[in-house]
């Protein structure tokens, strides 16, 4: 083909016959093809044109509360709705450690159910382990905040706490008496609750590492642990990053479940113990009944807090991956 | 279009013509009266087929905030709007009670069988963290007979605004000068102390599960669940459990401090009376004072009015304590007063 149609193809300059624009203008050729693309492109720019938006709502309504309580409200700690005083620290703080917590927990858990079932685990055993866990994520939340109150919390208060304080009992973090809601109660629940996420990307990730990285490993004298450690691990540690991220950002805005057994109370203290709030869990709680304007901007501004907060882990997350993953490493490219 | 499509489209035509005198109203807010509303409006709408009848129980913030922005014809709400509230919408606004509602403290004492009795100030400093156990004093001086364990009280509240709370709070408002002064009255509030539970059920289920700790829930809920619930000693000094009888008793107490002119917005919290049980409240509806469309008006208040009268009858099988009966002739007159056009969009019950 030498000569192009010169067809007057939207942002296409004619008359440049680079391979690019050929390419284009053969894709643009068809009216039907256009009108595709336009479609696909107006379907790809709302979600952009959607995040903008909320985000745009997020930050007019705060603007009274910005405005009243300044950057003050990010380390101030009274919530008195009654004297329109508002602090958002003990809930920024509470949904921090209660994620962090709940990642402390859940890594080592989905790491090794995951390890397990790629590395393993016999043939047979793989598929329903693995239909399981996954089968975690499908549970409502409301559902494990349920169980939470009648399983979880009696459990920890007659079998987990008394050992844990009785041991560790001279440190910071276990002071207090255990009234059953808490920070604690709040971790493992969400912790339980991301496992499956984690999980299922992790397994993913390490069945996408060739077996060549394997049969090396073997090769030179490794153990199947050692080849794990060693060479498996390694080459998919940017997808696993990915996975474990991805379970922060489901802790980081879980509602129900977390709201059900934390506690619910606008403090902070070092010990687990103690119960404690989420943002997420004090917007779903409050906004329903929050009758005055000023009460309600400050509810926006919290969740305007939530929101950056999430831009902000979901951009480390990504900066991280970049870095660990420059070469090949496994899933890198889909992160 | 062929024939047949016309005809059917005709027929769709004329079916839909009574119709054109349908009236559709929507309400929303309080959570509380929603399932006495729901059957309310289900058994209107069916002696009045030409009224329909919405309401969405999203709570009394949401109601009060839907209602001023007029995106609802009605609204319900636990708490009276604020004054401040009223002048933002030009004061175009009718508070008439529904039915009445009741907080219970519940507890959790495995080992005491008899209803635990508590005074005012005990519950109020309880929740303030300054009685912390069961054996307290102020607490066995009034109980006696019952063995009170040497336990930690746990304090559960409200985690969710709500109405709950609010008329909870206001009791306490009025019955501890303290109280008043540092926590006082609201949908949401700082809690000195104590645990939060979201909703009436979640702060059940963690009273429930936690030895020693007390909480408040709505009567009709408590009553549903069995919880043990304390027996309270009312503004007239006399212990009074609480039941549906002991909260109409607590709105006639109200009424004889109401006057002929009030608007509704009474609290009837720590009232006299005899037998008032003392933490009621009214739930109220939210009414314009005037209607642009006045057919609107017309079937809103006519369906309010058979609410005060044949729907009184459902509340007490529902879990809802009836308003008194002399409350008719006050609300009959409020709602004369509701205007569309320069003209009341009813005349009274005679008129029909």
């Amino acid at each position: 083909m030498t000569s192009l149609p010169n067809l007057p193809i939207e942002g296409i300059p004619s008359g440049r016959p680079s391979t690019e624009t050929r390419w284009q203008s053969l894709l643009g050729a068809d009216r039907s093809d256009r009108i595709y693309r336009r479609i696909l492109t107006g379907f790809a720019l709302a979600l952009p044109a959607l995040i903008l938006t909320l985000f745009g709502v997020l930050l007019v309504n705060a603007l009274p509360a910005l405005k009243r309580f300044g950057p003050a409200f990010l380390w101030t700690s009274t919530w008195d709705p009654v004297a329109e005083v508002y602090g958002a620290a003990p809930m920024i703080f509470g949904t921090m450690v209660s994620s962090f917590l709940a990642l402390l927990l859940a890594v080592p858990l989905a790491l090794s159910v995951a390890i397990l079932l790629t590395e393993f685990a016999p043939r047979w055993l793989r598929q329903p382990v693995a239909f399981l866990v996954e089968l975690l994520a499908a549970i409502p939340s409301v559902v494990y905040g349920t169980w939470g109150i009648f399983v979880l919390i009696p459990f920890l208060r007659a079998h987990v706490v008394p050992p844990l304080k009785a041991v560790f009992g001279w440190t910071p973090f276990l002071q207090g008496v255990f009234y059953g809601n808490s920070l604690l109660a709040g971790a493992i629940i969400l912790a339980i609750m991301i496992v499956p996420y984690i999980a299922a990307v992790s397994r993913e990730v390490l069945l996408a590492v060739p077996t060549s990285q394997r049969e090396a490993a073997l090769a030179m004298g490794a153990t199947r642990w050692e080849a794990v450690r060693s060479a498996v691990l390694p080459y998919g540690r940017a997808g696993l990053m990915g996975a474990v991220i991805l379970g922060l950002g489901r802790a980081l805005g879980e509602t129900m479940a977390v709201t059900m057994v934390i506690g619910n109370r606008h403090d902070i203290g070092v010990s687990v113990l103690q119960p404690a709030y989420t943002m997420a869990a004090a917007i779903a709680n409050e906004f329903s009944e929050a009758t005055t304007s000023m009460y309600l901007s400050a509810l926006f501004e919290v969740g305007l807090i939530l929101f950056v907060l999430t831009v902000i882990v979901n951009a480390i997350a990504r900066i991280l991956i970049w870095r660990v993953a420059r070469g090949t490493a496994v899933g890198s490219r889909a992160l | 279009m062929n024939r047949t499509t016309s005809l059917v489209l005709a027929a769709m035509l004329g079916a839909a013509l009574p119709a054109a005198a349908q009236v559709t109203l929507n309400g929303a807010g309080a959570t509380f009266p929603n399932i006495i509303y729901q059957n309310w409006m289900l058994s209107y709408n069916q002696a009045h087929p030409d009224v329909k009848l919405n309401y969405q129980s999203i709570g009394s913030g949401g109601g009060i905030r839907q209602f001023s922005d007029g995106t609802v014809d009605f609204g319900g709400t636990d708490a009276p709007m604020t004054d401040s509230a009223i002048a933002a919408i030009n004061g175009n606004v009718l508070h008439i009670p529904t039915v009445l509602g009741a907080v219970v403290v519940a507890y959790n004492l495995p080992d005491v069988t008899q209803p635990v009795k508590l005074t005012p100030d005990v519950i109020a400093d309880i929740f303030l963290g300054k009685v912390t156990k069961w054996n307290d004093a102020r607490i066995a001086s009034v109980n006696a007979g019952v063995t009170l364990p040497n336990q930690d009280i746990i304090v559960v509240h409200r985690s969710d605004g709500s109405g709950t709370s609010f008329v909870f709070t206001d009791y306490l408002s009025k019955v501890s000068p303290d109280w008043a002064q540092k926590v006082g009255k609201g949908a949401s509030l700082n809690w000195p102390v104590g645990l939060g539970g979201r909703g009436n059920e979640g702060v059940s289920a963690t009273v429930r599960q936690t030895p020693g700790a007390i909480g408040y829930t709505e009567l009709g809920y408590a009553m549903i669940n069995k919880m043990p619930f304390a027996t309270i000693q009312n503004q007239a000094g006399k212990w009074i459990a609480p039941s549906l009888e002991s909260v109409t008793a607590a709105a006639a107490g109200a009424m004889k401090d109401m006057g002929q002119n009030t608007d509704f917005r009474v609290s009837i919290t720590n009232a006299q009376g005899a037998q008032a049980y003392p933490i009621s409240s009214f739930t109220w509806l939210l009414i314009h004072k005037t209607y642009d469309d006045s057919a609107k008006g017309r079937a809103l208040v006519q369906f309010v009015w058979w609410a005060e009268n044949d729907g009184q009858g459902k509340a007490t099988e529902l879990g809802y304590a009836p308003l008194p009966k002399e409350f008719r002739a006050l609300i009959q007159n409020r709602l004369k007063s509701i205007m569309s056009g320069g003209r009341a969009v009813w005349k009274g019950p005679s008129a029909e």
